[in-house]
């Protein structure tokens, strides 16, 4: 059983998916048990997973027995495990708050949340390049019915944008993926990255441009620079259990580039080593200024949210592009508090938004608005903890990601990320007095209905994992560097996919 | 010759592509999607090199060299994205019927009255 441990984060969820489209008749609460169930043994082999991760080496799976350079490899180092718990534990509070009721009606939203899951996981797991590119569509595919579920109008309009964008970039992933195994013989990972290695010197410009291409494809799903326009629109359409999932979608992203420009352009790999990161750290940064100012100029409420998911990827991309261990683990530190945190405000604003009747997300205008305390609570710890002031866990994300960068550019990036929180903080004190200290009394009869237990459960569960990143934040930044320095040292890695030999198969020559 | 043929081939079709992909209808832009994905599969079908008349499976006889075969892998590989985006394109045709028919226009950037932008 323990041997098969990598491969059961992607199994669980598979296989939930498809017993949900059987009992799918049988009314609502066999779907919910099967979901919970499926959840259930997902967190456990997940927390295993990460136990068994920090040990030390590298795990090796390898899918059908096959050796890694002929079949396809699943790899679990600090890193995978890490995100593989994270979105597990997104999950959770994302399902709570969908049964409060809203997956009612949204037919099959329960089969295609363990689709979601299962791509999420296997993306996150793969040790093979080919293997991304479906992962990614399964995501992808297993998005778009929930994001379009029960839809209608502008929805409908902001789904089109999103699956033709989407469609485009895994058009391009292919191209990429061609010219790749075009110049070097493989597809996976480690070998490709040796091979790059030993690559003669005219095969290294049709490389860089295609890593290039990959790079681009990755930045779009990661909402960098030019290629964030879709994120706003889409978020701010989709529904609030759905989009609290999406929050870790981006995440893939930039955990692709990280996987991918680390292993196959990292240390030792010649004449390209590490060309991808000269362009992310000034990508990052104007991204996140530009985000920024969206935050600041947004005139909804889902909207601010939006933009704050991509400075969140900014950020990232900026503590990935300084490529020091210590940076590199802050920025896994700080994944997963904004992970958690971009979530939980997507679900708190869409209560807010529906306690306000007729004026729903709209920042332009204060308006009355029913029950203000709690919410108004909820609202504050978040904001608290997105734009980074202490007390809580994105204080110790932004400090540690400070701390770490390397003396020559301290006085970048310091500006930038000191200058956009000051920014943030601005327009979230700004949406807080509009929506809760200007809120007046509901006069007339029509009163929404309270927002209900399960929903201000699920933002609450969501709030607490922050709380408990802040308060176990030693072991946890522990855990990060040494993810941090893992990644960062592809040798080892390599050399462990190598070696790992087929159990029953007798090797082949 | 038969290089020059399909990289020709590759290249009009991604043009065309880029070309229907950027117009303001979304009958055409679907159109651009089925191209581009065209020009893919063609381009992965091409990494695994050209070759005539060349078994994919391993004969006795014959070194084991890439010369005296075919890969077989890209050819796994364009059946693979040929599904994906044949599922795809279904979608995305689906997606643009429902948005004109909610939204009252064909346009990608349909408007509704009121909507602020």
């Amino acid at each position: 059983m323990m041997q098969h441990l990598p491969a059961l984060p992607l199994l669980i969820p598979l296989l939930a998916g498809a017993l949900m489209l059987l009992v799918e008749r049988r009314g609502i609460v066999a779907q919910r048990v099967v979901a919970w169930l499926s959840m259930a043994a997902m967190l456990v082999a997940a927390a295993f997973l990460l136990h068994q991760a920090d040990q030390g080496p590298l795990l090796v799976y390898l899918l059908g027995d096959w050796p890694a350079r002929l079949g396809i490899a699943l790899m679990v180092d600090r890193v995978n495990a890490l995100l593989v718990l994270t979105s597990a534990l997104l999950a959770v509070a994302a399902l709570l708050y969908a049964c409060a009721g809203w997956d009612r009606r949204a037919p099959h939203f329960h089969a295609l949340f363990q689709l979601q899951l299962a791509g999420l996981n296997g993306a996150f797991l793969t040790g093979d390049l080919f293997n991304l590119f479906v992962f990614f569509e399964v995501v992808l595919i297993a998005s778009y019915g929930l994001l379009l579920s029960g839809g209608r109008g502008l929805r409908m309009r902001a789904g089109l944008h999103y699956v033709v964008f989407n469609i485009m970039a895994s058009s391009l992933f292919l191209v990429a993926l061609g010219l790749l195994y075009g110049m070097t013989g493989t597809l996976n990972m480690a070998e490709m990255a040796l091979r790059i290695a030993n690559a003669p010197p005219q095969d290294m410009a049709m490389l860089r441009a295609a890593s290039g291409i990959l790079l681009v494809v990755f930045c779009a799903k990661a909402a960098l620079l030019p290629l964030y326009l879709w994120l706003p629109e889409t978020y701010s359409r989709a529904p609030a259990a759905v989009v609290a999932l999406f929050t870790i979608m981006t995440k893939v992203g930039v955990y692709a580039v990280l996987r991918v420009y680390s292993l196959l352009f990292g240390e030792g790999s010649g004449a390209l080593d590490g060309w991808a990161w000269d362009w992310l750290l000034p990508a990052g940064i104007i991204t996140l200024v530009l985000a920024s100012l969206g935050v600041l100029a947004s005139r909804s409420l889902r909207g601010t949210v939006s933009y704050l998911v991509i400075v969140s990827a900014a950020t990232l991309f900026i503590a990935f592009a300084l490529q020091t261990p210590a940076a590199v683990g802050a920025g896994l530190y700080y994944l997963v508090h904004s992970t958690f945190v971009t979530a939980a405000l997507f679900l708190i604003v869409d209560l807010v938004r529906r306690q306000r009747g007729p004026l729903g997300d709209r920042l332009d205008q204060a308006g009355p608005m029913r029950g203000t305390t709690m919410l108004g609570l909820l609202f504050l710890v978040a904001a608290v903890s997105v734009a980074g002031l202490p007390p809580l866990s994105g204080f110790f994300g932004k400090i540690a990601l400070l701390a770490a960068v390397p003396p020559g550019q301290v006085a970048l990036v310091w500006t930038t990320v000191l200058g956009t929180s000051l920014m943030q903080l601005v327009a979230l004190s700004r949406v807080g007095s509009q929506m809760f200290l200007r809120a007046q009394p509901w006069a007339g009869a029509d009163m929404p209905a309270p927002p209900r237990k399960l929903e201000i459960a699920a933002a609450i569960v969501l709030l607490a994992y922050g709380m408990a990143l802040t308060l176990a934040a030693g072991p946890a930044l522990r855990y990060a560097q040494d993810a941090g320095a893992q990644v960062l040292a592809p040798a080892a890695y390599i050399e462990q996919v190598r070696a790992t030999q087929p159990l029953l198969r007798t090797p082949s020559p | 010759m038969m290089e020059l043929a399909l990289a020709t081939a590759i290249g009009v079709l991604t043009a065309g592509g880029v070309y229907l992909l950027l117009r303001s209808r979304s009958f055409d832009v679907i159109l651009g999607l089925t191209l581009l994905s065209y020009a893919t599969n063609l381009l992965i079908f091409s990494a695994g090199r050209l070759a005539v008349g060349k078994p994919p499976v391993l004969q006795g006889g014959l070194p084991a060299e890439l010369g005296n075969y075919t890969d077989p892998l890209p050819q796994a590989l364009v059946l693979t994205a040929i599904v994906i985006t044949f599922a795809m394109t279904a979608v995305a045709i689906v997606v643009a019927m429902r948005s004109s028919a909610d939204n009252g226009s064909d346009y990608v950037d349909a408007r509704a009255p009121g909507d602020v932008p």
